[in-house]
């Protein structure tokens, strides 16, 4: 039998994007130290539906730590206490009994808060769609290994290619930047020679776009690397500057 | 097809502007510091005075002091700006939030840091910068043997004193003496350090000087994005150790020095 413990939960809860939100307290009991942390929230919902209230709303797809969709700033941690974790991976061993859990969503001016604990991340696909992708021609398949690329940066790219986009990143950072989301893609297809092509155009699209997002600046705190869950470098945010300064004072290219 | 936007309008261009005046001024208190130590001397004044007239007085330093007193106004005025966007970008913050547990407390307090310099700052140009410029300073005559290098000093009246003025002459042993008429700034930065508050105020600007460049000067170049294998290592040691920790002992060292000691 695995430990039981009795929580309390003062979660943020916000019918929609106008409204005020509040904070509510509520009991999670009998609650497994096997869960994850979102299987004790399903258990709290449960509790709720039965109850006729209208369950907490709360991001989730996966469960695996793969897909990026939960968030949660879960004790002013965003994926909570534990490092290179995502929400849904979170056990509740890392909790004790009695314990008070404040959960709240992602807080930046460009994640609108839709409902409840889930916000609005679509700033993040408008940045991808300004220039986090690559051209090719349409045809027959390549033949794998055609470009040859050392392993180094075939590591490199692919590090940086491990962004799930979850946020939080910006939910750490004190301005609300993206710059470390932001820099992952921009960096993972700079290191690539399928990459070069757009490399300069994209840097600049991509930086002009999480601007207009309203995201701040980036500090170098560090917070965004400590709290990633696939644990993004902040050498990509580097990258990201030396390609954007590049192209505006050495090259700079129009923009689709 | 369109123009991207221009760079100083961007979040990385601003900061662009942040990384390279932080730079400047660094290199700024090195010199700054180099000229400083010359009040450890205990010859009166003589080799800090005529260092002082040299600074303010020869055309190609003055006009980098006039860069300078831009790059601060530049890095000063770009932080506000930057730090007010910044805030917009979270309109509401977290009821519980652990920077500890992800960031150290200097990296996200520059702002609070910054503004405790530019308070030592707006101090520190009232007490000596303006009362050197606006003759609010003592004056002091040196007598300098050309053949033995001996230095003897005394102090001259307002009456006495004019301007800066070199002048030669020949003592009763034929040998050439050398007479320097000058403002006295060593002797007004003994009398500004008989005050035990400005002491602790130097002291205390130093130490929140000091956590700014832990984190700003390796900061600098990461927002321009140099971040070489090789160089990395140097980076941080001159960050933290050079201008964290030596510079700004250093400085403070000088009031202390001529509080205790003068
Ligand atoms: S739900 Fe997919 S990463 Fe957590």
């Amino acid at each position: 039998m695995s430990e039981q413990m009795n929580l309390t939960l003062k979660v943020w809860r916000q019918k929609n994007k106008n409204e005020k939100g509040r904070f509510v307290t509520y009991q999670a009991k009998e609650i497994s130290e096997d869960m994850s942390f979102l299987e004790m929230l399903d258990v709290v919902n449960e509790e709720n539906t039965k109850k006729g209230e209208d369950p907490i709303y709360f991001d989730h797809d996966c469960r695996e730590g793969i897909c990026g969709m939960c968030s949660l700033v879960i004790n002013g941690r965003p994926h909570g206490p534990e490092y290179g974790t995502t929400t849904c991976q979170l056990h509740m061993r890392h909790f004790h009994d009695g314990q008070t859990i404040v959960i709240e969503p992602w807080r930046a001016a460009a994640f609108p808060v839709l409902k409840d604990l889930a916000v609005d991340r679509t700033a993040f696909e408008r940045i991808q769609q300004a220039g986090g992708y690559i051209n090719i021609n349409t045809g027959g398949v390549p033949d794998a290994n055609e470009i040859p690329i050392p392993k180094r940066i075939a590591d490199q790219a692919f590090e940086s290619a491990t962004c799930i986009g979850c946020g939080a990143c910006v939910a750490a950072c004190k301005n609300a930047s993206a710059a470390l989301f932001v820099s992952a893609k921009i960096a993972q297809f700079a290191h690539l020679p399928q990459g070069q092509t757009e490399r300069y155009e994209r840097a600049q699209a991509m930086v002009d776009q999480m601007d207009a997002e309203g995201f701040g600046s980036c500090t170098n705190t560090g917070a965004c690397e400590a709290e990633c869950p696939v644990g993004i470098k902040l050498d990509n945010i580097a990258l990201m500057n030396k390609e954007y300064f590049t192209a505006k004072l050495f090259r700079e290219e129009d923009i689709h | 097809m369109s123009k991207s936007k221009p760079l100083l309008s961007s979040t990385l261009g601003k900061k662009l502007i942040m990384s390279l005046t932080g730079i400047f001024l660094c290199l700024f208190l090195v010199v700054h510091l180099i000229g400083n130590l010359q009040l450890f001397k205990d010859d009166a004044g003589y080799a800090f005075n005529t260092y002082a007239h040299f600074m303010t007085n020869f055309t190609p330093i003055k006009i980098v002091s006039i860069l300078l007193y831009l790059t601060f106004v530049l890095h000063a005025v770009y932080a506000l700006v930057i730090t007010r966007k910044n805030k917009a970008a979270r309109p509401i913050g977290y009821n519980q939030s652990s920077g500890n547990a992800n960031s150290k407390w200097n990296s996200r307090n520059m702002g609070v840091l910054g503004t405790i310099i530019l308070i030592f700052l707006v101090t520190h140009m009232q007490n000596f910068w303006w009362k050197y410029h606006n003759d609010q300073v003592p004056y002091v005559q040196y007598e300098k043997n050309l053949d033995t290098q001996e230095v003897t000093s005394q102090a001259l009246s307002s009456d006495e004193f004019t301007n800066y003025l070199v002048t030669y002459k020949t003592a009763e042993n034929g040998d050439a003496i050398e007479v320097i008429k000058s403002q006295d700034l060593y002797q007004q930065v003994e009398y500004a350090f008989e005050n035990i508050g400005l002491v602790l105020l130097y002291v205390i600007a130093m130490a929140a000087l000091s956590f700014h460049l832990i984190h700003g000067f390796q900061s600098a170049f990461q927002t321009l994005g140099f971040k070489h294998r090789r160089y990395i290592g140097t980076i941080r040691f001159l960050g933290i150790w050079v201008f964290g920790v030596i510079i700004p002992i250093a400085f403070a060292a000088i009031p202390v020095y001529i509080y205790l000691v003068r």
